[in-house]
């Protein structure tokens, strides 16, 4: 039907599966204009209702009227909020996310530039953990099912997923760093806090995994557990297939399908930042500047942190799907 | 004599479940002969398929085989190694299942599904086994295999799929064949396609196939020696003719008689087995047929079940009174006994009566 609307190039162009993919990924990336747009004006909707200013905490005391105006009318904010929005919008399609309310002289976009690279090493080398450990450990929980091995790993995915990771980055901070400390004396300890060398990656990228480890393993688990039950399964063993063979192609390449489906989500809530893990470990990530851009109403600020975790979110979203063609072939896009 | 393949001996195969243990196979002596064909019948859950996967030792979990002996050319199946196991699967015996939707790999070509099946024995090499892979499907009818092979299954019609799969249980041309209701989940005009294409097979090349159905026009069909299951026990077993000709035990006769046939005419009635199979957890005291058996008798209940006695040559059948013994009039009164007299006699009202004039 589509096909007989479009003219006779595009139609040859959708008929081939590579072609069809193309199409697919130009149409989701086209969507995603009117996406942000509806998440800035939400955003700046709800930014702009919010009780406070930005000029209330500036300097730690108390602004004389003259010099908030003043403020107001450099930033524009004197104009009526529609306009302001318009505005803003305006500046974004050329790229420019404004200069930030309490770093005076800097823009949002080199602050975000500044921060976001630590947040999304963490979260990356979480996210680069999180398949191996998570997806191995519910494999073999599945593949050993009711024994002891399946027992220590969904023991271990529930304390995982029931501890805060507050709790856990401080005992790690308490094990790792203070006691080896004094156990080794000084010779081997992880660093509480800071950002630079290696080590200081190792505690906050455990912290960070844990949680979505859990959750990977458990939903590996169950998936792979349905899998091993289908008769496709028990006509991989009746054909003779060695157990590696079995396991490898007939029951992990059904039975992760779902489990890929939540790797986009959780790529995204990882390289967004947790504020709670930078601040265990003091780290100068996007997860905090989000938090003390909201708390002084850094109005750019907190628009520009939106519209790249917006971004991020509807990336991963777009990998996710396109991902999809390549392991399961019944799936067809539209 | 032909040379015996199988010989499976006193197999008993119970799960383990917390209602207690179910016997799904409970002491079945059985054989089947070189180039054969065995039809396995019986009624769903009597244990025709776990028969089936113990000889594979395929039993799903909590099952188990706890005894008897499966011999193979003289090798005891249960007995062999992983390695030894896993070379007998698909290699010397082959297995068809019985839902082509579900028991093919979704997301694995059709193609490679089959050569896999071959490249997991010796017998064939990698670049072997491709090639022939097209010269299976095309044997099993499959129109333009050469592009079909790079299909996924969900590409593939019913019909295609259970050829596709009859093409990997033929691919090592294993000595024993075994499907499980290879058509049931077929249309009629794909059935006959496909047991014409079984019977082609068998005839070219030799392999023995264990035919386990509930369809006994299939059998009467394939087979040339039946085995008729109840509850996990062989009841009767015999040659095919004999078996349809003059069954002996009262449930052959019922499974017979609940058959539609066109040739006599439609003066009898369908006769359906009352009651339902027993629960293979707690089956009933002496014979287990007894509770639906229409030509019961006390002996029937208060004596353990009957031994398999000769009943007719190669025929024998594990029943106190047996057919023969059954005068006409007793299966008059037996068919009649299987509907409810309310419901006899709604059979013979006439369904719609219209009466006065035609209005004019």
């Amino acid at each position: 039907m589509r096909g007989a609307l479009l003219p006779p190039q595009l139609t040859a162009i959708t008929s081939t599966r590579a072609g069809s993919l193309t199409i697919f990924i130009v149409r989701r990336i086209l969507w995603m204009v009117p996406i942000l747009f509806f998440v800035i004006l939400i955003t700046f909707t709800l930014m702009h209702l919010a009780p406070g200013s930005p000029w209330d905490k500036a300097g730690g005391r108390q602004l004389s009227d003259t010099v908030v105006n003043n403020l107001n009318i450099r930033y524009g904010l004197n104009k009526p909020v529609p306009q302001q929005f318009l505005l803003y919008i305006s500046s974004v399609v050329h790229f420019d996310f404004g200069l930030s309310y309490q770093y005076q002289g800097k823009t949002v976009s080199g602050l975000l530039l500044e921060s976001w690279p630590y947040t999304a090493t963490i979260g990356v080398l979480a996210f680069l953990l999180i398949i191996p450990v998570g997806v191995g450990l519910g494999v073999l929980a599945a593949l050993r099912q009711n024994t002891r091995v399946d027992y220590i790993t969904m023991g271990f995915a529930t304390v995982a997923a029931s501890f805060p990771n507050f709790v856990i980055g401080a005992l790690m901070v308490v094990a790792l760093s203070v006691l080896a400390y004094k156990a080794t004396g000084g010779n081997f300890f992880l660093p509480a806090a800071g950002f630079g060398v290696d080590d200081h990656l190792i505690m906050p990228v455990v912290t960070l995994a844990l949680l979505p480890i859990a959750y990977t393993a458990r939903l590996t688990r169950a998936s792979t557990l349905e899998t091993i039950r289908q008769d496709f399964v028990r006509t991989a063993w009746a054909k003779g297939l060695p157990e590696r063979l079995v396991v490898i192609r007939h029951i992990l390449k059904n039975s992760l399908i779902p489990v890929v489906t939540t790797l986009g989500p959780t790529f995204a809530f990882l390289v967004t930042g947790s504020v709670i893990v930078e601040t265990v470990f003091s780290i100068p990530g996007i997860g905090r500047a989000f938090v003390v851009a909201i708390e002084s109403r850094d109005y750019p600020m907190i628009l520009g942190t939106t519209v790249l975790f917006s971004l991020v979110i509807a990336v991963a979203n777009l990998i996710v799907d396109v991902a999809y063609v390549f392991i399961d072939p019944r799936v067809r896009l539209t | 004599m032909a040379q015996t393949l199988l010989q499976v001996e006193d197999l008993h195969t119970q799960f383990f479940t917390s209602r207690g243990v179910v016997r799904a196979v409970d002491g079945i002596t059985f054989h089947v002969d070189a180039g054969e064909t065995l039809g396995v019948v019986g009624e769903s859950g009597c244990g025709k398929t776990m028969t089936a996967l113990s000889i594979l030792r395929l039993v799903p979990d909590p099952g188990k085989i706890t005894s008897g002996r499966i011999l193979f050319r003289g090798k005891e199946v249960t007995k062999m190694t992983d390695e030894e196991i896993r070379d007998f699967r698909g290699n010397d015996v082959a297995m068809i299942f019985q839902d082509p939707m579900t028991s093919l790999n979704p997301v694995t070509k059709i193609g490679r599904q089959i050569e896999e099946a071959m490249t997991a024995h010796e017998r064939f090499t990698e670049t072997l086994a491709r090639g022939r892979v097209i010269e299976l499907l095309k044997r099993v009818r499959v129109p333009a295999a050469e592009s079909r092979v790079k299909d996924y299954p969900h590409q593939f019609s019913g019909g295609m799929r259970q050829r596709a799969m009859i093409a990997m249980g033929l691919s090592n041309e294993p000595s024993l064949l075994i499907a499980d209701e290879p058509t049931t989940a077929l249309d009629v005009t794909v059935q006959a396609q496909i047991i014409q294409l079984m019977k082609q097979l068998n005839r070219e090349l030799g392999t023995a196939m264990m035919l386990i159905t509930h369809n006994m026009a299939l059998v009467a069909s394939l087979c040339q020696r039946v085995i008729v299951m109840y509850a996990g026990r062989i009841v009767e077993e015999g040659p095919v003719e004999q078996i349809f000709n003059s069954p002996q035990h009262p449930y052959t006769w019922s499974l017979l008689r609940s058959v539609p046939r066109v040739d006599e005419a439609r003066k009898d009635r369908l006769v359906s087995i009352r009651g339902l199979p027993p629960d293979l957890s707690n089956p009933p005291p002496g014979c287990k047929f007894h509770p639906r058996c229409p030509f019961v008798i006390d002996k029937c209940r208060t004596d353990p079940e009957p031994s398999l006695s000769e009943v007719g040559v190669n025929q024998v059948a594990r029943c106190w009174v047996l057919m023969r013994n059954v005068t006409d009039e007793g299966v008059e009164a037996a068919k009649a006994s299987a509907l409810s007299k309310d419901a006899a006699a709604k059979l013979k009202a006439p369904v719609l009566e219209v009466e006065g004039d035609a209005g004019r």
